[in-house]
């Protein structure tokens, strides 16, 4: 099916007439409302999966650059102001990705939610956040990436905070929405320096008018993607912006799965696809701003994967890893592997998925997220179990799970371009593998350390869309492999190097991954620990273990003890309270001081002028009248030659006066 | 339907309010309800017109349109004079949509003197759109004070806490503003007078004086005497302290005017009266207003995080969100000013939803301290609805109709001074922080508090006749702005022609991002510490600084060549009547000021004939 405008309207529509029923009538809905979002969804889905088919058949067949249409144009005084979208390969793969394995997390959220007292409230969000995705996907402008990036924050903020009663809850929602805002604040000034940079907001333009660029302006393009960048920092979880995500973790699991693992924590990442071309000015190997971008997703994967080393809540782990793997995804694109950090997206997205929903199963069965508090659940669950352990191979790198190949080619990429960073992606690769090992090993082997608990399988409508997911885990790394890259075909960048495959990086990932499985096993599996306080690998590297679980003390949001932030932070609250006493007393006092001042001197002012000037007129007129009268009172004599003197006297003045007026 | 409106459109709204307030003064006060109702069709049937108004306000065009001229006081040159352009429209608008709403969300909070509590509403509305569609400087200013008596009337009469304080700090604070802005007004028709245009006429028309341009040695002089009036106004950072006390003490129909409409006379007052009479002395002036507003946004932000009352939280956040509109205002760029100017009118649906809110709890709970809250969102959903859309409204999400505002100013300002845009940004960022907060410790949790349990959630008349509308706009603006944003474009666009063609006259040098030369000296002044008695180590340093400056200066003056502070353009439509003023003059070379004011007065037609 073509891209159409009414198509791609529909796909990013039906969810958010999904919404608006549930939040109308979500009351009278109550169960059916999951009906509702799910045959929306459901079609949105089907037309994206058409989509999808469409634009790859047409990209194999031959060159071809991707659908490309306005939904609305908006005439704007000279200009005109036109919503687009657009149709490539790469938009493709995320509908897919949001459509199809959103379907089946909210599927999953049927079970899992079932006796919510806000159930239609659930999917009415739920709804609203695939139809701002969609957007975010298939915008072709700044304008309408930007908007749908904070809708998405908006839902993911609603939906962090859904069980609002509970304070963590609300609390992490707060700070999940303000700690992406820092970075958006970047983004922004990204945005208003790529439009004054190219004077346009459309992705095409964009592209097209900085490659004209020169001398300073060329430049300044650079600052602009890192200023970009800042966005993605912040949505996808990078260092220093990172500590968001694993307090969303207080969110649904299926939440957790849908929006902090699959899809809106790799828009970051997804954004820097997208704006490649400007990243890449003027050309890959001599970007600082890839450089800038590469440093940072390496930064974080390392940093993040040691953190989750040591976290004993199985979601956090989870927080951590997708963290570390979003760092994975941007080490990747920022060492000019364009199609690899993608492909890495799209695998991610299927078994990170899949081992969140496989979480919430465990959680669903024994009520607790500590896994100090599971352990032995293989055989209780078993579909869980085996789903889990694909998972869990994909995301550590095994062959031939997809994570595997996607990794692989990061790795490759790196080799080529950058050995620290190949390093740092090594490390990070023999981490990941530890603890997922430690983790499989803490849930499923061992004995079950809760008595009170009695876990048992979870019901179909949660255990079908695992063994769908884990299937989409197996299958979707064959698209990418190095023999046969399908997907490198499909999502390439044109500058971008294409190197011969090397298979010194593939040997040295799989040793990385076989390692730490191998040091994870040895530690958790063959010896389960004894019970909720032990903890094998703080016998072995001591306070390096807390350190760790602490962190790295790297929460400015919430600091805690030895951080400079927990001394900073309340200072600057006890500043702004200074603050608001000096609004109060200096600023305001001073208005108060003026206006009682005047008033004072104003009644005393007037005082004196009423008692010497008004009243001192009256007396003065009262005074000089009778001063007058007494003189005029002397010349009264009352004698008439006197009075005929004086007029006498009078007329000759006058005829002198008219004499002498008159003469030259 | 043009030609039926027209001519007399503005009169006839005014003289419809005006006979609705005489019906409302001869009812007797028993009769609460009609007295409601009277009041209510008044508001209605001007928002009626004003609708009327809208459709026919042919958006190409860029000067006055439904003018209506009258001669008023001919010996002093004061015309009856009302128009609308697209400066005046969305104010105008946002005044007509208040209205109605104020008198609905009074129904249970006002139960004694309804009767002068009403015909104060009806005098306030009367008054605001008298500000918002005068023509003539003296119209301006009457309507400006009139509008004082009832505000005050309003705070002092229904307000609660220490109502009498607020009132008499905002009146007296406002009023030295206005006879501040009264002296500016004679001062700058007399000075209109003594250029080639006007020959000596003394007029306060506004065409008239927009025909000449006013002696730039004496603009500055004229419009700090504006200016102290419109800062009181928005209110900008200093002047701002009257703002949280009247909001807080004010009943909450007083607190929606004074948030969504009373502000904007200040900011609608830079752009309608200062901006085209004193483009000379707005250009001197800019970098130190534009300094203030940043504080405002920043100061007001700040202020907003620690208060523990609703209220006063979200009238300190009037303070960061009018900043924003001021910075925008002097950005000089078009775009800016178009976000100013429909960030007024969002400010004043968002805001005044939020005091509307704020107002509904107060009824039922009689306190606005944040602490006595929490987990509302379980107890009044509905209630909860309605304050997060406002609130996300307030800080910008796109979608709402704060976005566009913020959005436009923003990218205008940061093509005009990056560093103001960033400085703004801070603020967008702040005033997440503290509304979340505030959503968090009301609404968020469980419900603490055991009066809280009993709540009753919105009436129908809360949640349809007075949220619905406001947010059905905050939602219109949001997604489709376009039809506000239209007929604004060209008044808009006219003004920035008229400011930026005046001031390609006479050029300053641009301001200084950074304050250079104190820098450098300061840091020579280091190194000469650091490397005592080691000249070649000085040197090295020096050329190495000298090389950093450079670069950041190439790096930071770049973005600034679009901006109107190095604008070279024409002279404007307005141009050719301009007043000769050589470059090189100053005050000095001038006659002193005294002399020239004697002289004027001395001509005046209207002294004279005394």
């Amino acid at each position: 099916m073509d891209a159409t405008p009414t198509v791609t309207a529909i796909i990013l529509l039906a969810p958010f007439v999904a919404y608006l029923i549930n939040v109308f009538f979500g009351g009278r809905l109550k169960e059916k409302a999951a009906f509702v979002s799910l045959s929306l969804v459901g079609l949105s889905a089907i037309l994206s999966l058409l989509v999808f088919y469409h634009v790859v058949s047409k990209s194999l067949s031959g060159h071809f650059e991707g659908y490309r249409g306005t939904w609305l144009t908006v005439p704007l005084g000279s200009k005109e102001l036109a919503l687009g979208y657009q149709v490539d390969t790469l938009t493709a793969f995320m509908l897919v990705v949001v459509t199809f394995v959103g379907w089946f997390i909210q599927l999953y959220s049927v079970g899992y939610m079932a006796g919510d007292p806000r159930f239609s409230r659930y999917f009415a969000f739920l709804s609203l956040f695939k139809s701002s995705m969609l957007l975010l996907v298939l915008s072709d402008n700044l304008v309408g990436l930007y908007a749908a990036w904070e809708l998405v924050g908006l839902c993911s903020y609603l939906l962090i905070g859904f069980w609002y009663e509970k304070p963590e809850a609300a609390r992490a929602a707060k700070k999940a929405f303000i700690v992406t805002r820092c970075g958006d604040a970047g983004f922004g000034l990204g945005i208003f320096l790529t439009f004054y940079l190219t004077g346009t907001l459309s992705f095409q333009e964009i592209f097209h008018q900085a490659e004209a660029l020169t001398g300073e302006k060329a430049q300044l393009i650079s600052l602009a993607a890192v200023l970009l960048f800042c966005g993605a920092i912040g949505k996808s979880a990078q260092f220093p912006l990172h500590i968001w995500l694993p307090d969303a973790m207080e969110g649904p699991t299926p939440v957790s799965a849908l929006i902090h693992a699959a899809t809106m924590v790799a828009a970051g990442v997804y954004m820097v696809g997208r704006l490649y071309p400007l990243f890449a000015t003027p050309m890959i190997e001599a970007s600082w701003s890839l450089q800038v971008v590469a440093w940072i997703g390496a930064l974080t994967a390392f940093l993040a994967a040691t953190i989750a080393v040591a976290q004993d809540d199985i979601k956090r782990v989870l927080a951590y890893s997708t963290i570390s793997q979003l760092g994975y995804m941007l080490l990747g694109l920022g060492v000019g592997g364009y199609s690899a950090g993608l492909f890495h997206l799209v695998t991610h997205a299927f078994f990170k998925a899949l081992l969140f929903l496989g979480s919430g199963s465990v959680i669903h069965a024994v009520h607790t997220n500590d896994m100090k508090k599971m352990g032995g659940l293989k055989e209780a669950m078993p579909i869980t179990f085996w789903t889990y352990i694909i998972g869990m191979g994909a995301l550590a790198g095994i062959p031939p799970l997809s994570g595997f190949w996607s990794k692989d080619e990061i790795l490759a990429a790196a080799y080529i371009a950058n050995k620290p960073i190949f390093i740092v992606g090594l490390l990070t690769a023999f981490l990941t593998a530890f603890y997922m090992t430690r983790q499989i090993g803490l849930v499923f082997f061992g004995k079950n350390r809760d008595p009170h608990s009695h876990p048992h399988e979870s019901p179909p409508v949660m255990w079908v869309p695992l063994v769908v997911l884990a299937a989409g885990a197996v299958l979707v790394g064959f698209i990418g492999t190095p023999w046969y890259n399908v997907f490198h075909k499909l999502v390439h960048f044109e500058g971008a190097p294409h190197h011969p495959f090397k298979p010194l990086p593939m040997i040295l990932s799989l040793a990385a991954a076989i390692l730490g499985i191998l040091a994870g096993q040895n530690l958790y599996i063959t010896n389960p620990i004894k019970g909720p306080d032990d903890e094998p690998l703080r016998r072995r590297i001591g306070r390096l273990y807390d350190f760790l679980a602490n962190r790295w003390y790297l929460d400015w949001y919430d600091p805690v003890k030895p951080q400079p932030g927990y001394y900073l932070t309340p200072s600057f609250i006890r500043f702004t309270i200074a603050q608001r006493w000096v609004d109060l007393h200096i600023v305001d006092g001073m208005v108060n001081a003026v206006g009682y001042l005047t008033a004072y001197i104003l009644a005393r002012f007037y005082r004196l002028f009423d008692l010497y000037v008004v009243d001192g007129l009256v007396n003065w007129t009262a005074w000089i009248t009778g001063f007058i009268g007494n003189g005029l009172r002397k010349i009264q004599t009352g004698l008439v030659q006197h009075y005929m003197f004086i007029v006498l006297t009078g007329l000759a003045l006058v005829a002198l006066w008219t004499l002498m007026k008159q003469m030259p | 339907m043009p030609d039926l409106v027209s001519p007399a459109a503005i009169p006839v709204i005014l003289a419809l309010l005006v006979i609705g307030t005489l019906l409302v003064a001869l009812t007797p006060s028993a009769f609460a309800h009609r007295i409601r109702a009277t009041t209510l069709s008044a508001t209605l049937s001007a928002l009626v017109i004003g609708i009327f108004v809208f459709l026919s306000f042919d958006p190409s065009e860029s000067g006055w349109q439904f003018s209506f001229d009258y001669e008023w006081l001919p010996f002093i040159g004061s015309r009856l004079s009302f128009g609308l352009d697209g400066l005046s429209l969305p104010l105008f608008l946002l005044t007509l949509f208040l209205g109605p709403l104020c008198v609905l969300v009074s129904v249970n909070e006002i139960e004694e003197r309804v009767k002068e509590f009403h015909i104060c509403l009806l005098l306030t509305e009367i008054a605001l759109i008298g500000v918002f569609t005068a023509r003539d400087l003296l119209l301006f200013y009457a309507f400006w004070e009139v509008l004082l008596i009832p505000m005050f009337l309003l705070i002092a009469v229904w307000g609660s806490g220490n109502r009498v304080y607020a009132a008499v700090k905002f009146l007296i604070y406002t009023l030295v503003g206005g006879l501040l802005m009264l002296v500016a007004i004679i001062g700058t028709a007399w000075a209109a007078s003594q250029t080639a245009p006007l020959q000596g006429r003394f007029t306060f028309h506004l065409d008239s004086l927009l025909m000449t341009r006013i002696d730039p040695s004496l603009q500055t002089l004229l419009f700090l005497g504006f200016a102290v009036a419109f800062a009181i106004k928005v209110p900008m950072f200093p002047f701002h302290t009257w703002l949280p006390d009247a909001h807080t003490e004010a009943p909450t129909a007083g607190s929606v005017i004074l948030a969504g409409l009373l502000l904007k006379m200040g900011s609608y007052g830079f752009l309608r009266l200062a901006l085209p009479l004193f483009p000379d002395a707005c250009f001197q002036m800019a970098p130190l207003l534009a300094f203030l507003s940043v504080v405002a946004v920043i100061y007001g932000g700040l202020m907003s995080w620690v208060q523990s009352d609703i209220k006063r939280l979200i009238a300190y956040s009037s303070v960061a969100h009018m900043g924003l509109i001021t910075l925008g205002i002097f950005s000089f760029h078009p775009t800016a000013l178009l976000g100013s100017l429909i960030q007024m009118v969002n400010h004043g649906l968002s805001t005044g939803m939020l005091f509307m809110l704020v107002g509904m709890i107060y009824e039922r709970r009689h306190t606005r301290d944040i602490n006595e809250f929490g987990g509302l969102a379980h107890v009044m959903p509905a209630y909860t609805a309605f304050f997060l859309i406002a609130l996300l409204s307030s800080i910008g999400l796109p979608g709402l109709n704060g976005f566009v505002g913020e959005f436009l100013i923003l990218v205008g300002v940061f093509q005009a001074q990056w560093v103001w845009a960033a400085a703004g940004i801070i603020g967008v960022l702040l005033s997440a922080v503290y509304m979340l907060w505030l959503f968090r410790r009301v609404f968020h949790g469980p419900v603490s508090k055991a009066e809280n349990t009993t709540l009753t959630d919105l009436s129908f008349r809360e949640k349809w006749l007075v949220l619905a509308p406001v947010t059905f706009f905050l939602f219109l603006l949001g997604i489709y702005p376009v039809w506000l944003l239209r007929p604004s474009e060209e008044s808009v666009r006219r003004v920035t022609e008229r400011v930026l063609a005046e001031r390609a006259s006479a050029l300053t040098p641009p301001s200084k991002v950074f304050p250079a030369i104190a820098v450098q000296e300061l840091a020579d002044d280091t190194i000469q510490f650091l490397f005592r008695g080691k000249m070649d180590l000085q040197n090295t340093a020096r050329s190495g600084l000298a090389n950093a400056h450079n670069g950041l200066e190439a790096l930071f003056q770049q973005p600034f060549q679009g901006s109107p502070f190095r604008f070279r353009g024409q002279r404007s439509a307005f141009g050719g009547a301009a007043q000769p003023f050589d470059e090189g003059e100053s005050l000095a070379d001038r006659q002193p000021l005294t002399d020239d004011l004697l002289k004027g007065f001395q001509e005046n037609p209207f002294i004279k004939r005394r």
